[in-house]
Parts: structure tokens; C-alpha cells; sequence
């Protein structure tokens, strides 16, 4: 039952096959024997999660169902759930239980998805592995000695691991799509507006984005559909008509522009992944697209101007924890200042307050224009590379990352070297274009993603483009050992 | 770029947090080699390009100044570390 996808298990419960009680109880008892291994959760919701499911066998009865209604999900836990902790895996808000739920919380239970849990990340949505959640590392379920990736890597883990059927993730600067190339499932950052940030705790604010992480394109675009759309509560929201994501899912790709960015390609690329790749994009051949070389020149600028504007607007963002109003206040402040600074010391991890530290800097006094503004003007540059290969394809393809995944511990002591595991993924965050995670042919046992990045507002074309390489590939069906 | 101990006492107390005693020398190093990452913009000439506000060129909505919100002062002082009369407890500020 664990490895079908949502639109068969809806199809199944629609069907009266299962009920969606039974399909709950089964996650359940899959996250009791498994997850204890993975640490994939933070929170487990065995009793919000059995409400949902009878409430959605009523509405399927009923003849009330949609697509998603009584399939079992995971929340990563920086998506705020009213009466359920809500931790954004930080000591910070530990004790934090959130008063209201987010937009897409919100949406996704209007459409009838029963919450299993809260997903494990790093905190604050700050790393590349894992590794900075307060709550201990999860393992990669495709090799428990190696990182799942980050932000996103309980959930990109717990759906490798058929503990939940799909999950939601965020993604500012690849913590979306390098967890789900990591893990060998298929994620999505939609464009930048396009989901509500509303109680979506804040990162970095110009580049934040909450998306699906799924087992396939064709569940992408079903999750995608009610969690997009405009928000009056976020102000950033777009409002821009919402498409149906699945309709054009089977489209032909004959003509199809794909463009290789030869930036995307250098050196720093793993043969093994590039190997991949290469795979898939003679699929892409097969199914009638044209491939053309394309030049992305300020690539290598991604990395660096993202290190200036996403900590720049975390310093802002996480000033807000003071102790004084919610969340970790420290033992006998002895004053005020007192009281704001222990409070931060003793309720971020060193992640966070390294990049607290680093945006407070950049945004100092006579510092501004030669980190900030600067950044903002390389952003430019950044977005104006992919305007000028929009004018001439349709969709830009490249690795996810330059390698597989990691071992645990292997980069954690190192930031930089961290940090340049996101080289390829920063760039459409900085852009604020969509861009997609898909699986294919492993490297020596473990997964790897091939990235897709695709025009303002056309998530339906990666969804096209992703869903047509699963039907003639079988990546995406492959599952770790022992799940 | 490179930051010494006194400029992450600083930039601690900028962030008004506390840091380790034991951890100001790591975070020098770490910081500087995140300084000397970023610097790989210093060879970018950038005089004549405008910076980018917002992905999407957008500028920000206005509403319709009405009052939406409840009011939910139990919810939200239930969660809160210390409350008294309604009011969020810190220490004293004005002797």
C-alpha cells in the first residue's frame, strides 16, 4: 500500500478498496517501527491524523472527495500548525505551539489531507544536511551513514522511506530540490509568490518558498495544486491566475528547447552524476526535444551574493525571537539585555548564529552598499542570465547537486564547503524562478537529481517535462532497501 | 576580509546574542572564510546596475485599511514565557 502513489491510492479509496483510516493506520505503524532509525519526524500526530482520516472516509461516503482528500502527508515543521508544536527544528521554539495554521497547512486540510506529522529539518531552514536540527540529524535512507540533504531532509527522507505519502518542504536556497535529488524523490520550488508564505516561518524573505516533495511529477502537480494560489495574508503573494497543474502533464515534448547551461557542467561536476544526466537528457532526445548548449556566465556569483542576502535577511527575520512573547526565554535575566541575549545564545544552534552574525555585519553601519546593495545588483545580473536563455528555450536542465550524498559529519565543520553543495540551486531562489528535483539512475546505490528550471510561473511545463521522463523511466519507482 | 575576536564581541552585541567564550575564535575563522567567499563579488563592476528589490519586480500591495483581525489575547499570552494581569513579564526596566 506504502509505495503507490496519491493518485492511486485516491483512486483506491475512492474506490472502497481501503478506507482511509486503515491507509492512516498502516503510516503509522510504519513510522512506529522505522522512523526511530531515520529520525525523520519531530512530532508524530497519531490522533490529529486518525480524526482527519475518518472526517475524509465522511467526505469520500459523502461523494465530497478530491484528489487528496484521506492520503497521508507529512509538514515540514517550519509550516506553523495550530495546537501542534511547531519547532522549525530549533531549541527556540521548542515549546512553541502554534495558535493558527499556515495558508498551505490550511489549504491542504480544506482538500482533506491527513497530517501524520511534523518533518525534521534543519533549523531555521538553515543547512544543506540536516545536521543543524536541534532535534538530531536524519539519516539518508539509502545509506544511514550519509546525510537525506537539507533543508527539507525529513521530508525528502520520509518520503524515500514510504512514511508518508508525500510531504511539504521549503526551499530558499535548494532545500527542496538538493534533499529530494539526495533521497531519489521529486520536489518543487514553485516561483517565487506562487505558494503563501503566511505561517511559513521566515528565512529569508525575498527568496523563501514552500513546495511539494513527492514520489512522482504527476503527485507534484496534485499537492501543488492546493497549496498554490493567491494569499491576501502574504504580502509578497502573486496574483497571478492559477493553472490546472495536471492537465498538461502528458503533453509531447516534440520541439521541446532544452537548454544546458555549460556552467552547470564544469569541473566541479562528479563524472558519476554527470553521467546521469546525460542518461536522461538522451531520453529527452528520444521523446522529441531539441538540446542546445546554453552559457548562465554569472553562476559562479550565485553562491557568494546568496551568503550576503539570505543572512542579511535572516539578522532581520530572527530578531523577532527576544524570549519576551513566545519561545525560549533563558533562567533569571538579571536585565532586559540580559534576558534578548541569552535568550538568542542559548536558543540557536551555531548555524543560525553564524549567519545572525554575518547578516547583522553586512548590514552594519558603512557596510550596506559593499555587501547588501552590491548582492542586489549581482542579483541582477543573475536573473538577466536566465531572461536572455528564456528568449531562447524552454527549459534550462543540469545536475541538482555535484555529488551524491555525503557522509554524516563529513562537511559539518566546514561552512563553505557546506555551503557549495547548493551551487547549482541558488541561482533560480536569487532569480525567483521555478525550478524541480527529479530522480535518475543512481550512482552507486545512491540517488541522484537531475534539475530542471523553467520560466516565471510555468511550473506546469517542468510538471510536462518531469512527468513525461517517468513514463519511460522507472528512476523515480526505485525505493531504498528495507522500505 | 578577516574578523578578529573584538569584531564578534561586536557583532554579538549588535544581534544583542551571547556567544561562548570558548567559540569567538571559530566564529573569526568561520566568518572569515564566509567574508572571503562573498568577496568573490569585489570583481564584478556593478556601477551601472540597478539592484534587484524583489524577484518579480513587484511592488507591494496595498489593503484596504479594515480591521480583520480577532482579538486572540488568551491564545497568544498562553504561549508567551511569563504573563501577569494580561501583561508579558520582563525585568524591570525603569527603577
Amino acid at each position: 500500500m506504502h509505495n503507490k502513489t496519491i493518485a492511486e491510492l485516491g483512486a483506491g479509496l475512492r474506490a472502497g478498496e481501503f478506507s482511509s483510516v486503515e491507509l492512516t493506520r498502516h503510516f503509522l505503524k510504519r513510522i512506529d517501527s522505522l522512523d526511530e532509525g531515520l529520525n525523520c519526524y519531530i512530532t508524530v500526530t497519531p490522533d490529529v491524523a486518525l480524526q482527519a482520516a475518518e472526517a475524509a472516509d465522511q467526505r469520500i461516503s459523502a461523494g465530497d472527495a478530491g484528489p487528496l482528500t484521506g492520503i497521508p502527508i507529512a509538514q515540514k515543521d517550519i509550516f506553523c500548525t495550530q495546537g501542534v508544536k511547531t519547532s522549525c527544528g530549533s531549541r527556540m521554539l521548542d515549546s512553541f505551539i502554534s495558535p493558527y495554521d499556515a495558508t498551505v497547512v490550511e489549504r491542504l486540510n480544506a482538500a482533506g489531507v491527513v497530517m501524520l506529522g511534523k518533518a525534521n529539518m534543519d533549523e531555521f531552514a538553515m543547512g544543506s544536511s540536516n545536521e543543524t536540527s536541534f532535534y538530531g540529524p536524519v539519516r539518508n535512507p539509502w545509506d544511514r551513514e550519509r546525510v537525506p540533504g537539507g533543508s527539507s531532509g525529513g521530508s525528502a527522507a520520509l518520503v524515500a522511506a514510504r512514511l508518508a505519502v508525500a510531504a511539504t518542504g521549503t526551499d530558499t536556497g535548494g532545500s527542496i530540490r538538493q534533499p529530494a535529488a539526495l533521497c531519489g524523490i521529486t520536489g518543487l520550488k514553485p516561483t517565487y509568490g506562487r505558494v503563501s508564505r503566511y505561517g511559513m516561518i521566515a528565512f529569508a524573505s525575498s527568496l523563501d518558498q514552500g513546495g511539494p516533495m513527492t514520489r512522482s511529477a504527476e503527485d507534484a502537480a496534485l499537492m501543488l495544486q492546493a497549496m498554490a494560489g493567491f494569499d491576501p495574508r502574504d504580502s509578497t503573494s502573486a496574483e497571478e491566475p492559477l493553472p490546472d497543474f495536471s492537465a498538461g502533464l502528458n503533453d509531447s515534448l516534440q520541439g521541446l528547447k532544452i537548454g544546458l547551461p555549460k556552467e552547470y557542467f564544469d569541473e566541479g561536476l562528479d563524472a558519476g552524476v554527470a553521467a546521469s544526466v546525460e542518461a536522461a537528457i538522451e531520453e529527452y532526445r528520444k521523446l522529441g526535444a531539441e538540446v542546445v548548449e546554453i552559457s548562465l556566465p554569472n553562476t559562479h556569483l550565485a553562491v557568494p551574493t546568496y551568503y550576503v542576502v539570505a543572512p542579511a535577511e535572516c539578522s532581520s527575520n530572527l530578531s523577532r525571537f527576544d524570549g519576551v512573547r513566545y519561545g525560549y526565554r533563558c533562567e533569571d535575566p538579571k536585565d532586559l539585555e540580559d534576558l534578548y541575549k541569552r535568550s538568542r545564545g542559548e536558543g540557536f544552534g551555531e548555524e543560525v548564529k553564524r549567519r545572525i552574525m554575518i547578516g547583522t555585519y553586512a548590514l552594519s553601519a558603512g557596510y550596506y552598499d559593499a555587501y547588501y546593495l552590491k548582492a542586489q545588483k549581482i542579483r541582477h545580473l543573475i536573473s538577466d542570465d536566465f531572461k536572455a536563455a528564456f528568449e531562447q528555450v524552454d527549459v534550462v536542465l543540469g545536475p541538482s547537486t555535484p555529488t551524491t550524498a555525503f557522509g554524516l559529519g563529513e562537511k559539518a565543520d566546514d561552512p563553505v564547503t557546506m555551503y557549495l553543495n547548493d551551487i547549482y540551486t541558488i541561482a533560480a531562489n536569487l532569480a525567483g524562478l521555478p525550478g524541480m528535483s527529479v530522480p535518475v539512475e543512481p550512482v552507486e546505490g545512491m540517488p541522484v537529481g537531475l534539475q530542471l528550471i523553467g520560466n516565471y510561473f510555468d511550473e506546469a511545463k517542468l510538471l510536462n517535462v518531469a512527468h513525461k521522463l517517468q513514463q519511460v523511466t522507472d528512476w523515480h519507482k526505485l525505493a531504498p532497501e528495507g522500505c | 576580509m578577516s574578523l578578529d575576536r573584538s569584531d564578534i564581541e561586536k557583532i554579538a552585541h549588535l544581534a544583542r546574542m551571547a556567544v561562548d567564550e570558548d567559540r569567538i575564535e571559530g566564529y573569526a575563522t568561520d566568518l572569515s572564510n564566509i567574508l572571503g567567499l562573498v568577496a568573490q563579488m569585489d570583481d564584478v563592476e556593478t556601477d551601472d546596475v540597478t539592484p534587484m528589490a524583489h524577484p518579480l519586480h513587484m511592488a507591494q500591495r496595498l489593503r484596504v485599511d479594515e480591521v480583520t483581525e480577532v482579538n486572540r489575547r488568551e491564545d497568544f499570552q498562553a504561549i508567551a514565557p511569563k504573563v501577569e494581569s494580561d501583561l508579558y513579564l520582563v525585568p524591570k526596566v525603569i527603577e
